[in-house]
Order: structure tokens, then sequence, then C-alpha cells
């Protein structure tokens, strides 16, 4: 395992040619007058790899991955996505909701269908893509049914289709495990990892969960609260050929949620 | 839950025992019995003067609602989406749903005489305000999550409006047309008193006239059922088409 | 809404639709309606007659009267409905029928059992709003978290302590805000009464101005009745301001 600290320079010392899909630059965002929720943000984010913002209630990780979505205008800073500035959402990039954010009134097939929905694809092509991706998460036979229908887990899942079939490069997602009970939980973090193993695609994630940072990343951003700032970059580096199971008793992974656990304690009032 | 219906039967029963004894004291001599009131109901009903009452009320009530559901909802949905128009529009309803406008309704036969104009007039001064004011919040409420998640997803305003905000504000839009519908018809009954006799209101005036309690009373009556199986057939229908979650048995 | 960077708060709005009423009242647009400043000016004057303060009166006892009733009733109706599933569809039942039926076609059968007098306008009042402050009493009592009331028992309260203590105060957002709307309903129902009877007090008064085309004293009458209706409106809004720092937190 190895860990970058940065107490002075936030920037990661080598960049290199390193390939980057998304890119973070000096984001600040006040709201209103009074309350700095991020200070002079500089990221980078591999491409492929899956990035995890960790850190206590108040450390603006979610304002970061908006900003980065494009749902929130930072105060000052930019974003690139594949080397070029954006200043919306955009199709490079699919957002995944912590309360689901899925239509009521609309089948799981529509839902699923949405994004695509939105920019246009006829029909057909539309229907069958979300049918391949309802199956990937494991809900076939529920193209029918009515998000009243479906357990909370059930639901994330279609958000995480829907998400995926956009054909985005970057999925951002918003404590999307946190809605949902612990063995739940546990099992959407191995299904993800399966999931992204076969789709290649890059991953921005938001999680208060050092367990779950630690489990599913390949790299961990922490930040500290109010205003927040970047306080130390951690690579895990846990081997993936261990089963799921043997991964939460891996030496290297309690270490790693010792180490940020402790570093963490003192946001804590 | 059958046994919840019983016992709702149960107590309907003893509230029309309750008025057959109180009938019978008498409480009063304007006071007629259940039964000489159910009497005079099925007089009424057999020789079509009920029929023909509704169906001289119910016009103004089908035109007013139409009109201010029509434009109701139309200002309401321009207000929960602009905020300059909901500026200009929302102190006025408010204004007009918190006061007795039925006031006015004495007025309306100076300025559209005392045809059918005028308790459509009455019907939309009743039911506007409370359709406009329900469907602008119900598109100024509208879940902030769905809007950003179809933004997140690049939909354009358009996208947003007709398929996030409309579908969601729908069921409480639907909500307002049926209070609207309510009001609407205490707008045209009270037409009927004050303006002209006309219809059911034409009922129960003569028969107050002429000292025929039973059917004075009769015709209340039916106005008090029709209003509960009219509001309780729009429920069903608001939980069969938007909110299909409520059903029972899902 | 926003000029030239100054906040203008909506009830400036109303200014534009004053500004329109008068406008058309001095171009005689309709002779129904008499330009805005003359029914001000006609309304300090009504104000101090005798003939209107003495109906004012008369109906605003009553409607202390009435309301007083419908809240107690209704609060007790609401609480009833909250307690048992038996007594909520029952009495459901009935309270809803009564909320959504057009109580004015009931007046006429009122005027006849109870005589022309303030009875009727008690009456009225109750029957008006006695429902929808239950229905929203019951609102509030379904909004308590099942924990509270555990809690109550837990540190061994009586009935009548969960009830004052715990219960009532958990359910007062609803609850005023039921009051509030009934309220109003109870105004409407006044006017409707007074419209329909139309030989005592403010209904009078209407007639006399509606008959005898005097506009402005009519325009004037409604103006202090809405007024009226706005004010009462908004105090118990400003309670309901009171309690709202408690109502999103009872989960």
């Amino acid at each position: 395992m190895s860990t970058l600290s940065m107490a002075a320079a936030p920037v990661q010392a080598d960049t290199k040619a390193q390939d980057n899909i998304v890119e973070v630059r000096d984001i600040t965002k006040f709201y209103g007058s009074d309350i700095h929720a991020l200070s002079s943000i500089n990221l980078d984010f591999p491409r492929g790899q899956m990035t995890t913002l960790l850190g206590p209630s108040g450390c603006g990780k979610t304002t970061l991955l908006k900003i980065i979505a494009g749902l929130l205008e930072p105060t000052d800073g930019q974003v690139l996505v594949n080397g070029k500035q954006v200043t919306g959402p955009g199709p490079e990039r699919a957002f995944v909701f912590q309360d689901f954010a899925l239509l009521p009134w609309a089948t799981v097939l529509r839902n699923v269908g949405f994004g695509m929905e939105l920019t246009g694809k006829p029909k057909a092509e539309r229907e069958a893509k979300a049918r391949h991706y309802i199956n990937e998460v494991g809900l076939s036979g529920f193209e029918d049914k009515y998000p009243h229908e479906l357990s909370g887990g059930m639901r994330q899942r279609v958000g995480l289709a829907r998400a995926m079939a956009v054909d985005a490069d970057v999925l951002l997602m918003d404590e999307p495990f946190s809605a949902v009970d612990e063995q739940t939980r546990r099992k959407f973090q191995e299904d993800l990892l399966s999931l992204l193993a076969n789709e290649k695609k890059s991953v921005i994630f938001v999680t208060h969960s050092i367990e779950e940072a630690v489990y599913v990343s390949d790299q961990i951003v922490l930040l500290s609260p109010r205003p927040g700032r970047i306080h130390s970059i951690i690579r895990p580096e846990i081997s993936r050929e261990i089963s799921p199971e043997d991964i939460r008793r891996d030496k290297t992974y309690l270490d790693t949620i010792e180490e940020i656990w402790s570093d963490l304690k003192k946001y804590l009032e | 839950m059958a046994d919840t219906t019983f016992y709702r039967i149960v107590s309907v029963i003893a509230v029309f025992i309750a008025w057959e004894i109180a009938g019978r004291i008498p409480i009063s001599v304007a006071f007629p019995t259940f039964s000489s009131t159910m009497t005079a109901l099925y007089d009424m009903t057999a020789d079509g003067s009920i029929l023909r009452a509704y169906g001289q009320t119910l016009q103004p009530l089908a035109v007013g609602v139409l009109i201010s559901g029509g434009f109701g909802v139309a200002i309401g949905v321009g207000m929960g989406l602009n905020r300059l128009f909901q500026w200009f529009w929302e102190p006025i309803f408010v204004v007009l749903q918190a006061s007795p406008v039925a006031a006015l309704i004495p007025l309306i036969t100076y300025a559209y005489g005392i045809g059918l104009t005028a308790k459509t007039v009455a019907v939309i001064m009743l039911a506007a305000p409370i359709i406009v004011l329900n469907t602008y919040k119900a598109v100024r409420n509208a879940s902030p999550s769905l809007i950003q998640m179809c933004r997140s997803f690049q939909g354009t305003r358009m996208q947003e409006i007709w398929r996030v905000i409309i579908p969601n504000a729908a069921p409480v839009i639907f909500a307002g047309l049926r209070l609207g519908v309510a009001a609407g018809f205490i707008g045209v009954i009270l037409a009927e008193l004050l303006i002209t006799p006309t219809g059911i209101g034409d009922l129960i005036s003569y028969n107050r006239s002429i000292a025929a309690y039973d059917y004075m009373y009769a015709a209340v009556f039916t106005i008090i059922v029709f209003s509960a199986v009219m509001v309780g057939l729009l429920e069903k229908a608001e939980i069969n088409f938007f909110r299909p979650e409520k059903k029972k048995g899902h | 809404m926003d000029v030239f960077g100054i906040r203008i708060p909506p009830v400036f709005s109303l200014l534009i639709w004053i500004t329109l009423w008068e406008i058309a009242g001095q171009l005689e647009l309709a002779f129904i309606l008499p330009p805005f400043s003359a029914v001000i000016l006609e309304l300090f004057q009504l104000i101090t007659r005798a003939d209107f303060q003495s109906a004012a009166w008369l109906t605003f006892q009553s409607f202390v009267i009435g309301m007083t009733i419908s809240i107690v009733a209704g609060i007790t109706i609401g609480f009833l409905m909250g307690s048992s599933r038996m007594a909520n569809s029952i009495l459901g039942m009935w309270v809803n029928i009564f909320a959504s039926a057009p109580l004015s076609s009931l007046v006429p059968v009122l005027m006849l059992l109870f005589g022309l007098g303030q009875t009727t306008i008690v009456v009225t009042v109750v029957l008006f709003s006695t429902w929808i402050i239950a229905l929203d009493t019951y609102a509030g009592v379904n909004h308590i978290s099942g924990s509270l009331s555990e809690m109550g028992k837990s540190f061994g309260a009586s009935r009548r302590q969960l009830l004052t203590k715990v219960l009532f105060w958990a359910a007062l957002p609803e609850i005023l805000a039921g009051v509030r709307m009934g309220l109003i309903r109870a105004v409407k129902g006044i006017v409707i009464g007074q419209l329909l009877v139309s030989v005592v007090a403010l209904g009078r008064l209407f007639r006399t101005f509606s008959d005898n085309f005097q506009f402005e004293e009519f325009w004037a009458l409604t103006i202090v009745l809405f007024i009226f209706a706005l004010l009462f409106s908004s105090a118990i809004g400003w309670l309901e301001q009171k309690v709202e720092y408690y109502a999103n937190t009872r989960f």
C-alpha cells in the first residue's frame, strides 16, 4: 500500500503522461457568502479507475461530485473532461443518485431507457439496450414493473443500469448504496466490481464509509471539512485475485482502514 | 375489511333511525321524518323531477369546471414554472381563495343576467382559485431530485417540463380539480338559490316556499349523496390513474 | 421578483390589480364596478355607521362562539379518528362526506330549524368549519411518530398526560393549519348564510346595497369581509410559524 500525503501541494506528483478522464482545477465553492464548501481543489481522476471521495459530513464530497457532473456551478475553477472544459452535464458523464431518482410512473424498462430517451435515441434501440443492461444488473423479468413494486436495492440497480445505458465514459456515484441495508450493500459492492471489470468505465464514487471506500477503490481522496480541502490521497493496492470474502479479512485492507480511520478521527466533533 | 364496511353501514342506519325519531317528536315543525323524506324522494325520482333538476344544474357546473380547469391548470403551471408569472398571479388568487367570494354572486346578475352564463360564472369564481393554487403548488414542489436526474442526462427544459415536472405534479393537480368540482358545485347551487331558481336549487326554494318540507329535505339529501358519490368516484379515478401504489392489494 | 436588484414582495402585484380596478372604475367600464378610490372612501364611512357596527358585532360574536365549538369538536373528533381503526373508518366516512359536501345547500334547512337569528349563524360556523379541523387534526395525529407515544408510556405517562403533554403538541402544526382552513370556511359560511337569509345583520346590509344599486357601499362591505377573513387567517398563520421549528423533525 502506498500513501501520498499532501499537506502543501495538493497536486499529484507523478502525473507524467497519465491519462486522466476528469481533471479538476482550483475548484472553489461558496454557498451564499458565508458557507465555504470547497477550497481550491486540484485533482486528477485516472481513466479506467475507480476514485473515491471520502470524508466526514461537511467536507464537500457530494458538492464536488455534482460540480464535476455539471449539476452545480463552482464559484471558481474549472472541470476538464477528456481534456476539454465542461460547464454543464454532458454525454461523457452519467450520474447515479443516492435516492435513486426513478420516475415513479414509468416501468423499469422506460426508466432504464430514460437517459437515451432524452438524447433522442430511437425507441427500438433504446429498449434493446435497456434490456441488455437490465439483464446485466440482474433484474431480468422485471422490465414491466413499477418502482413502487421494487425493493430499495432493486431500485438502485435500475438507477445503475440507466447510468450505464448511456455509454458515458465516467460514472459518478453519489453514496449509491447508503439507502439500502448492510447485507444488500455488501453484495452491491461485490457486484459493482465485477460489473465494472466487464464494462471498463471510469468511476468517481462518493461515500462516507471507510470500508466501502477501501473495498472498491483504486484510489481514495480524503477530504477534510469546513472548508473542503484535499487531506491526502491513498492507493489501497489490494489484490483483486483473492475472493470477495477474503478481501475483507486481508491485512492490507484492514490496515488501510485503520490508518484512514485514525487520520479522520480528529475531524469528528 | 368487510368488517369496517359493516360498521359503516350500521352507523348510516343509526343516523337514519335517529333522524326518524327526531322527526316524530318532532323537534321542529319544519323537520320531516326520515321516512316521509324518503317517500318524497321516491316521488320526485319517479316523476323525473330530480333528473330534470340535475340536468339543469349540471350544465353550468360542467361548463364552468371545464373552463376553470383548462385555464386554471394552464395558469397554475405557468405560475409554477415562471417566477414573474407567479409574482403577478399569486396574491390575487390567494386573496380570492381565502375570501368569501360568494358575497359577489348577487352582483353577477348585473353583468351577466340570470341565465346559464351567470351560473357558469358563479362556478368559475369558486372553482378557479382552488385549481390554480393547487396546480401551482404541485408544479413548484415537483421533485427536485427527479429534475436534477433529468438534467444529469442532458434533458432540455422542455423535456424537463413535459416528461418530469408535469407527470410528477399530475396527482396533486388532479386532486385540485377534484376540489374545484366540489367548490363549483357549491357555486352553482348558490347561484340557483340567489340568482334565479333552476335545477336542484329551485327544488329546494320552491318546496320551502310551499312548506313541503319533506320534498325540500329530499332535495337537500340528494345533493349530499350526489356530492359524496361524485367526490368518491373522482378519488377512485385519482388512485387508479395516478397512484397505483395506493391501490388495495398491491 | 427583482427590479434593478431590489426584491419586490409578491403582495405588490396586488397594487397592479388595484390600479387596474381604479382605471376600470374611472373609465366606467362596468356600472357595478366603481373606482377603487371611491370604494375605499366609502369604506371609511361604512365602518362608522351604526347599522354596520351592530351587524358586525352580532356576526363577530356568533363567529367566535361558533369557532370555539368547532375547534373543540374538530380536535376531539380528529383525535378519536386517530385512536382506533374502527373509529377512523366510521368517523372518517362521515367527516369526509361533510367536508366535501356543498354545505351551503344545508343552510336553508338550518334557517328553517333555527330561525333567522344568531343561533343560525353559530350553527353555520360550526357546520362549515368542524370537518376540516377534524381532518387536519387526524392528519397531525397520524404524523406523530409511534416512538413518541411509546416513549411517553415507557416513562409512565397516563393516558391523559400522554394526550395533553405529548400528542396534542406533536399534532399542533397540523391542528393550526386545520383551524386556519376552518376559519376561512367559517367566514364563507357566514357570508353564505347571510346572503341566503338576508333579513338580519350583514346579510340585510348586502341586500339593501345591491337592491339600491349602492355599489360603492356593496364593495366596501365586501372588502371589509375579505380583510377580516385575511387578517384572521394571517393570525393563525403567524401561530403556525411559531411551531414550525419542530414541524419537520417529527419524522
